[in-house]
């Protein structure tokens, strides 16, 4: 039974390799692999003016106001913060201190100015009734700070 | 007559299948009536997402079977290479169209619960892509494995290419908590307890069942018409000779 045995470790072999040869290439796009960057990654390594990219974090409490159509918000991964401005209709989800990721440009004035806004869900399912109860008996745990937990460094 | 004596063994898989194949059919179908009832009317709506949750329903146990399917390809692949057993090539064969399906629908209903919860049909983000990597992966293995007129030759180089795309797999799976993602983390397979409320996973876990079973069926019976075409081309071949 030679042939099997040898074919049987040929394959694992190869699946091994294969797996550490992703890994690494992986570990190494890890960054261009990055969907957002958060504020505190824009404050580190600061963008040009004028690159598109995309920036996510929480909508922070009270940061939002209006003018005409145009929404002005504080991006925060409670960390650093960003000021975002937003011309358009944004989608249902969005309000305070919820988790958003935004597409646009930094400006001279450190200013972001949005083309896009999409609103980043959690991955708490609650019926109303239970997040009212939650609420009310002071055991509401934002699910927004769940998704800080996984937001990047 | 030489090559008909390899279908001893999927002979009696033959007898066996068609035992449990009405089985199979009928709890799929009880499965996906107790579902879809939870699914659809006795499920609550959800505290952000109100009634548009419910493409959770079809969206995640899709996902799922999506990658359970692509891992029994897989693992039908190594025995057909190592083992050489003459069900599994026929096993491989069998699931990569089913998976697609599966893989047709998690793209389809992602996009459908995207529009309106994340604002966009479709982001390049590592999840999303992944899966759509999942999807050509399944093309790929039923363009090949097709792709000559005896069904053996393109088996190999199947088998090979579903080996090498299962990487694909845990890259899917761990998407969400490697990178940051517009996808939200996993709700269910977590340490802590699920992040889904009991009145909501119930019918979730349900339905899971009823796709696995689905699958299940799906894939005997496609197993069976398999085999069957090979038979009937063996007779064929057998016949063609002895004239």
């Amino acid at each position: 039974m030679r042939p099997k045995h040898r074919r049987l470790y040929f394959v694992l072999f190869g699946m091994a390799a294969l797996g550490i040869a992703t890994a690494l290439v992986l570990s190494a796009f890890r960054d261009g692999l990055v969907f957002f960057y958060s504020p505190t990654d824009l404050v580190e390594r600061p963008a040009e003016p004028g690159q598109r990219l995309r920036l996510g974090g929480l909508v922070e409490e009270g940061s939002v106001s209006r003018d005409g159509a145009t929404v002005n918000f504080v991006i925060t991964d409670l960390n650093q913060t960003v000021a975002v401005s937003f011309t358009g209709i944004l989608p249902d989800l969005f309000r305070e201190g919820q988790g958003v990721v935004t597409e646009g440009m930094m400006q001279s004035d450190g200013r972001f100015v949005a083309s896009d806004v999409l609103a980043k869900h959690d991955e708490n399912y609650l019926p109303k009734e239970v997040a009212d109860a939650l609420k009310a008996s002071g055991n509401w745990r934002e699910g927004a700070v769940d998704s800080t937990e996984n937001a990047p460094q | 007559m030489a090559n008909l004596h390899r279908f001893a063994n999927p002979n009696r898989f033959l007898r066996f299948s068609r035992v449990i194949l009405p089985w199979l059919a009928g709890i799929t179908a009880l499965l996906f009536i107790v579902g879809l009832y939870y699914a659809l009317f006795a499920s609550p709506a959800d505290y952000q997402q109100g009634e548009t949750v419910r493409i959770m329903y079809v969206h995640v146990p899709a996902a799922w079977i999506s990658m359970f399917g692509y891992s029994v390809m897989a693992g039908a692949s190594a025995t057909a290479l190592i083992w050489r057993h003459p069900l599994a090539d026929i096993t491989a064969r069998a699931a990569a169209p089913i998976g697609a399906g599966f893989t047709l629908i998690t793209l389809a209903t992602g996009s459908l619960w995207g529009k309106p919860m994340w604002g966009t049909w479709w982001v390049w983000d590592a999840r999303l892509t992944s899966v759509l990597i999942l999807f050509f992966l399944y093309l790929g293995h039923i363009a090949l494995s097709r792709a000559f007129d005896d069904p053996t030759r393109g088996a190999k180089a199947a088998a090979v290419l579903a080996l090498v795309g299962f990487v694909n797999v845990p890259i899917i799976k761990f998407s969400v908590d490697w990178w940051n993602v517009l996808h939200q983390p996993a709700s269910v397979s977590r340490l802590a307890a699920p992040a889904i409320d009991p009145s909501m996973l119930r019918p979730l876990l349900i339905m899971a069942l009823a796709f696995t079973f689905y699958f299940l069926t799906l894939l005997l019976l496609q197993i069976r018409a398999e085999l069957t075409h090979r038979k009937v081309r063996a007779l064929q071949l057998a016949q063609a000779s002895a004239q």
